[in-house]
């Protein structure tokens, strides 16, 4: 009995200094820095670095936004973002990196049957057609090392006729070339490569990427082809800012040069020289280009 | 400057703010603790609270509070967590299910802050203030008054006391996390992090779109979160949330407040037990671990071994472009060694042997400098096990700090130590005989079985980073992982009060010729070998199947 009164008088104990702590720590603590936040100064700050056209807020300058049509399809009057694994892209309700691994590079592919079914792409295939795509939208060569001429992964899935992929070549297999695909490579040790059909077991082969001829540092910058991590990345590489500005200058007829002045205007160094990565804000860059340069549809 | 110089630069500067803070905020650390003055505002709470601050507890005693104190936590946090969707959340969010509320509050009571929630779609403001900012605040100081009353175990002899955990537990919140705290909000709110109380507002963007702008107090929950070594992030995206994570150089602070309190507390430790030297061997013996780790890191990331990485030329997938590659990574090791587990670039993307890095980060024990607290106390069982291992090869009774190492005191030790590795392997083991646990997984292969391991090495260790690919809010992985940090938690401190009970009750022994000095470079080495002997030998089966099998071809 005694025992179980010790043990009780603790947990009272422990519940009356958990809620004298959670007002505190709890209540008192976020109160007092919300009335700090709320000098002028940090106001701005603290309620979301908000940047407004026309009177209208059309976001945050730390928030990332797409610049694509309801179809997702780039918008080539405005500089492009990175890819984004935010929900359908750059929804702050739905935070979330890709968390695909650095060797994920088979593809499950659609069914054909099923028009709605789009399969899983690798991340390796995701790389590759991003590329493809950036490169023709901006004019430069998409190729990468490890990527077909068709936007997807180089991967072989390769039959031996021994154990333990001993012995000789049976057959050979483009694993993310789903059929009726022109497989890259005509032969792989003298073996003709077959496209991918879907639903086949190909798991028996020994899976062998191929890296190709294609540059280490390809044009299209690293960014370009990566999902960042929150999904809400407000910056881009200097980089890829540069390749996309003979595009956007075409597309709203200003001169390349001058479009050059203003994107060096928004490209940010290292801080103190040593801190992150060079970068350019894209939403503040395409703020400026509409409140300088408007775009008039000729649709 | 080259990205690889940058970065470079980036961790000199980072390490030599940290030795700076060390001396002064260590001292600081050990008045605070050993002072025998209340303030004020102390005396009030000890009045309601109804405990009697001048109390001089026995380990068991001591045990027993902290027991209390965090079942208590639990069961608040998790009523809390079952009614916050009717408590001004800023949107329509259900009710949260018992599963993962039970996973939120263990994990946040056992300062893990493993998330298998996402923060903007899920909670509301009154919550992650009151509930879980709480126990970031409250998990960080258990952990530094356990180790605290370790370090009094071997201060003191000849009594059955080691203080007061009341005491120990609110002057921790009130006098070390608050201040530090408030500084740090003040200065994220500075660099753009919000802290508002605003609903989610729709805009319409410049591309013809919508998009939902998110509120809530960020910027105090993520001064505290860094601090306390907590890093449960207010959104699912943790530190990589441009609103939790706005710049470069919030980036670097982030990275010190997190390392802060680990890399002073053992000055503190040698203060309390009246050697300081003996403190200097225990934080280089950290600082050469998280030293080697962080160099290999910036090595495999740097270098971007790997099918994916090459094709894109570089390992930024999962990494936000103001950071870049080296700071991201400096980050990534920086939150595995120690439990903090906040991200600003996503693990399960990183390079196979840089995965492997962050694994292997936290199956050392998170001891360089490890969580508040659990870090020192780690370390210290370590250095129990070292002076062993030491005493053996010459034949004599170990000594360690004039306390004699017998068995009563080597069984709590090798408690500790096989604690988190049975947790992890036996947890990874059934999770993967298991088909409704195994379908969890994102990617294929090894690196499926990585994601598996990285979630209970995490949960274990009470880190709360992921290789977050692994869809972890389901039945089976709420409740294991949850059980496994509570087990993870609270076995290891039963274990480390029972060896300090019974160091204090000890007579010191004098010092002779054939005690082995522990503040010296020998020790250091010993030390050093012993944790990375330990570790590779209990995790080497595990890793050689998940991502060394991945990197390695």
């Amino acid at each position: 009995m005694n025992a179980v009164a010790s043990y009780l008088r603790n947990a009272v104990a422990a519940l009356r200094i958990l809620l004298l702590l959670t007002v505190i720590v709890g209540i008192g603590y976020p109160l007092v820095v919300f009335g700090i936040a709320q000098l002028p100064g940090l106001q701005t700050r603290a309620n979301g670095s908000l940047l407004t056209l026309h009177g209208q807020v059309v976001g945050s300058r730390l928030i990332g936004q797409g610049f694509t049509d309801a179809d997702g399809k780039p918008l080539p009057q405005y500089f492009q973002s990175r890819p984004s694994a935010a929900g359908a892209g750059y929804d702050p309700t739905a935070t979330s990196a890709s968390n695909l691994g650095p060797e994920s590079i088979v593809d499950t592919l659609p069914d054909p049957a099923d028009k709605a079914s789009t399969g899983k792409q690798s991340l390796l295939t995701q790389v590759c057609a991003r590329s493809l795509a950036v490169g023709r939208l901006d004019g430069v060569d998409g190729a990468r090392p490890f990527c077909t001429p068709d936007g997807v992964g180089a991967v072989l899935a390769v039959f031996w006729s021994g154990p333990g992929y001993s012995g000789t070549v049976t057959r050979v297999v483009s694993l993310d070339q789903a059929c009726p695909a022109h497989p890259f490579l005509a032969t792989y040790r003298g073996v003709a490569v077959e496209c991918a059909r879907f639903g086949a077991d190909y798991s028996k082969g020994q899976v062998v990427p191929i890296q190709g001829s294609a540059p280490a540092r390809p044009a299209v910058p690293a960014d370009a082809v990566t999902a960042s991590a929150s999904g809400l990345d407000p910056e881009i590489s200097p980089a890829y800012a540069t390749i996309q500005e003979a595009r956007v200058a075409k597309t709203r007829g200003i001169p390349v040069a001058q479009l050059e002045a203003l994107v060096a205007r928004y490209r940010t160094g290292r801080d103190l020289g040593f801190l992150g990565e060079p970068r350019v804000n894209v939403l503040r860059l395409n703020l400026a280009l509409d409140q300088q340069y408007p775009y008039t549809a000729t649709r | 400057m080259s990205s690889t110089w940058a970065g470079v630069v980036f961790l000199g500067t980072l390490a030599a703010a940290l030795a700076a803070v060390h001396v002064p905020f260590g001292d600081y650390m050990a008045r605070v603790l050993t002072g025998t003055r209340h303030l004020a505002v102390e005396r009030v709470i000890y009045r309601l609270g109804g405990v009697a601050p001048d109390a001089d507890q026995t380990w068991k005693r001591y045990l027993r509070s902290v027991l209390a104190f965090s079942v208590v936590s639990v069961l608040f946090l998790y009523g809390l967590l079952r009614v916050q969707h009717l408590i001004w959340p800023p949107y329509t969010v259900p009710q949260m299910t018992a599963d993962q509320s039970f996973n939120t509050a263990a994990s946040f009571v056992t300062n893990t802050n493993w998330q298998s929630y996402s923060g903007e779609s899920a909670l509301g403001y009154v919550v992650q203030m009151t509930g879980l900012a709480v126990q970031n605040f409250a998990s960080a100081a258990v952990g530094i008054a356990v180790a605290i009353a370790l370090v009094r175990g071997f201060a003191r002899t000849r009594t059955d006391r080691l203080g007061n955990f009341w005491v120990d537990l609110t002057r921790v919140c009130l006098r070390i996390l608050l201040p530090l705290s408030v500084v740090a909000a003040v200065v994220f709110v500075g660099a753009g992090m919000i802290e508002n109380f605003h609903h989610y507002a729709t805009v319409h963007t410049l591309a013809g779109g919508q998009q939902t702008i998110t509120g809530g107090p960020v910027a105090s929950q993520e001064a505290i979160k860094e601090i306390g070594t907590n890093g449960g992030g207010f959104y699912n995206v943790n530190s990589a949330h441009p609103f939790e994570n706005p710049t470069t150089w919030t980036n670097w602070i982030e990275i010190f407040l997190l390392l802060c309190i680990g890399f002073s507390l053992p000055r503190t430790f040698g203060r309390m037990i009246g050697d300081k030297r003996q403190g200097y061997a225990i934080v280089a013996v950290m600082g050469v671990l998280a030293v080697g780790s962080v160099v290999l890191m910036l090595v495999f990331q740097g270098t971007h071994h790997g099918t994916v990485p090459t094709a894109v030329g570089a390992s930024t997938e999962g990494t936000e472009t103001r950071f870049g590659i080296p700071d991201s990574a400096i980050f990534a090791t920086g939150t595995t060694l120690t439990s903090t587990g906040s991200v600003d670039s996503f693990h399960d993307s990183y390079t196979s042997l840089g995965g492997a890095m962050t694994l292997l980060n936290m199956m050392l024990g998170e001891v360089a400098p490890g969580g508040t607290g659990s870090g020192l106390y780690g370390i210290l069982i370590l250095a129990v096990i070292t002076v062993f291992v030491a005493g053996l090869m010459v034949g004599r009774t170990p000594e360690y700090l004039g306390k004699k190492l017998g068995a009563r005191e080597l069984k709590f030790a090798s408690l500790y130590l096989l604690t988190t590795p049975a947790l992890v392997l036996t947890g990874t083991g059934i999770a993967m005989a298991l088909p409704i646990a195994r379908a969890g997984m994102l990617n294929s292969g090894p690196h499926g079985l990585s994601e598996v391991l990285y979630a209970f090495t995490s949960a274990a260790n009470n880190n709360g980073s992921a290789f977050a690919g692994l869809s972890a809010n389901t039945v089976f992985y709420n409740y294991a992982l949850g059980t496994v940090m509570l087990l993870g938690r609270f076995l290891p401190m039963i274990f480390v009060l029972g060896l300090a009970g019974s160091l204090a009750s000890q007579q010191p022994v004098p010092a002779s010729d054939g005690t082995l000095p522990t503040h010296r470079l020998l020790f250091v080495g010993l030390l050093t070998g012993v944790a990375l002997i330990v570790v590779a030998l209990t995790y080497f089966p595990a890793l050689a199947l998940g991502p060394l099998a991945e990197g390695l071809h």
